[in-house]
């Protein structure tokens, strides 16, 4: 059975990005998933499926339906980190599709920069690896890092322009919480966190929340704007520390990519842009190459040729990703409300002309879970 | 020992002094962290065996913590019987310790229990 073309994002927004001061994560969350209802032309009483989880909220599904005042059909709370929000994207697909439900809101919020001031994290520590005191998550990153330089040659020059790129895109958005000049020696000029990771290849704290509404297909051409289809979504788990991914330099994005492409009856090629989730500058060259946009080891070069920056061959993270935009602890959402608004024609400035396709890729955990989304216009299916 | 989990006697043996894995009997295959049966397989014939302590640095990372403490060590260690751990080398300067290097377990304390760290062979 495939979902391609079965369901569709009808509405996307976002809220409180950057700094949202004196308000919970839930109000954050609440806030957006309203925005994202009014988007798509549908009320709150219309939602019967929920999907969310919150940093610390571990029944977040349940706050919500509360705070919506609504009794939904279905309550789906999974968490795999920062990817769980494609993985609802997918389960949501499969529930319309089978007509458990008729309108599925997907959304995220977390005020953890005015909040906590530093990354909320709800994994448990290993009890086998905790003693060694990693500075999680940027440590595990940065292993994964140093390996791919050991095995590939790639450089740190060329992790930092993953970021010059972002904060190229970021510059074109309004909405992103850092602007300004970046080159790749600014980065290489901020402070080592965990080698070879700087300040500056790792991805910001702000405050911000999501949402993005999806109903069947069929019923998406009554809402109020241009839907966008779920043309490949699927998921893949290796690990949850990062010692334990045997080869680290390979990703579940491998897995979850391929088999996303094939429900969608496409190859890389065919995508022309990716929102990839980039915790930090090594994701996106990890997942450039286990997506098939490059052979492995070949994603250092391709990323410090400027293919993914403003006028490169293959525009990434064009609202600037969690290195430059934002990052409120979990980033995936963000990746699909992005899609959506290149797809609608609706990016502004950084709007990608003519664009048709979009790849949406998310990270959870220290590169343990991994789930992809392909995003289409009609003139896709 | 019996009576107690697999954690529980990993952390025991290390306050013996001793370094402990897993192996199954079976099919002869090392195993760590330590487990209620062997991944995969599900094979519940796992034993506790001393591995040889030699491995090789697959991973490494130097983590900048605020002073007073500093520069540490992080690294992923591929054990000579090849599962890979967490851990740290000491005994060299943190960005000394490259992908590669050969190194020897040796058990220190912890912040809560006694853990195994990694020392290059050369000194050990």
């Amino acid at each position: 059975m495939s979902i391609r073309g079965k369901a569709s994002f009808v509405g996307a927004a976002t809220f409180g990005c950057g700094e949202c001061p004196g308000h919970t994560s839930m109000e954050m969350a609440a806030e957006a998933a309203r925005l994202a209802l009014a988007d798509a032309g549908l009320k709150i009483s219309d939602v019967d499926g929920l999907f969310i989880c919150l940093p610390t909220d571990f029944l977040s599904g349940l706050t919500l339906a509360e705070y919506l005042g609504i009794r939904p059909k279905m309550t789906n709370n999974s968490r795999t980190g920062g990817s769980a929000f494609l993985g609802h994207a997918e389960w949501a697909a499969l529930a319309l599709d089978a007509g458990l439900i008729d309108v599925a809101l997907i959304c995220y919020g977390s005020n953890q920069r005015t909040g906590a001031g530093k990354l909320v994290s709800a994994q448990a520590p290993s009890p086998f690896e905790h003693p060694y005191r990693p500075t999680n998550p940027v440590s595990s990153y940065a292993l994964a890092a140093s390996r791919h330089m050991y095995e590939f040659g790639t450089t740190s020059e060329q992790l930092a322009s993953v970021a010059v790129a972002a904060r190229q895109w970021a510059n074109m958005n309004p909405e992103a919480f850092r602007h300004g000049p970046l080159t790749v020696d600014d980065v290489l000029a901020t402070r080592l966190v965990s080698d070879p990771l700087h300040v500056a290849d790792c991805c910001l704290v702000t405050d911000g929340a999501a949402a993005v509404v999806m109903t069947r297909a069929d019923r998406a051409r009554d809402c109020a704007k241009k839907a966008v289809h779920l043309l490949g979504a699927a998921s893949a788990t290796f690990h949850t520390e990062i010692a334990m991914l045997h080869d680290m330099t390979v990703s579940a994005a491998s897995e979850s990519g391929a088999r996303a492409l094939a429900q969608a009856r496409l190859t890389p090629k065919d995508i022309p842009m990716a929102q990839l989730y980039d915790a930090f500058t090594i994701n996106t060259i990890l997942f450039l190459e286990d997506l098939g946009f490059v052979k492995k080891g070949e994603g250092g070069p391709f990323v410090a040729s400027g293919a993914i920056a403003p006028g490169g061959s293959l525009p990434v993270n064009t609202n600037g990703g969690g290195l430059s935009c934002v990052h409120p602890g979990m980033y995936g959402l963000f990746t699909l409300v992005e899609s959506i608004r290149q797809l609608r024609g609706e990016a502004g400035e950084r709007q990608v002309p003519g664009v048709e396709l979009s790849l949406s890729h998310g990270n959870g955990g220290t590169l343990s879970s991994q789930s992809t989304c392909i995003l289409g216009t009609d003139a896709a299916l | 020992m019996s009576e107690a989990g697999p954690t529980a006697t990993y952390f025991a043996h290390l306050a013996e002094g001793r370094f402990m894995i897993q192996r199954s009997a079976s099919s002869g295959k090392w195993v760590f962290y330590p487990r209620m049966f062997e991944p995969v397989t599900g094979a519940k014939d796992l034993e506790w065996a001393e591995p040889s302590g030699r491995g090789t640095v697959y991973a490494t990372t130097v983590m900048h913590k605020r002073p007073p403490e500093g520069d540490v060590n992080l690294a992923v260690i591929e054990l000579e019987e090849g599962p890979h751990m967490l851990s740290r080398v000491e005994g060299i300067a943190p960005a000394e310790v490259k992908i590669g290097l050969k190194v020897k377990a040796s058990i220190v304390d912890g912040p809560d229990a006694k853990i195994v760290v990694f020392v290059p062979e050369e000194g050990a």
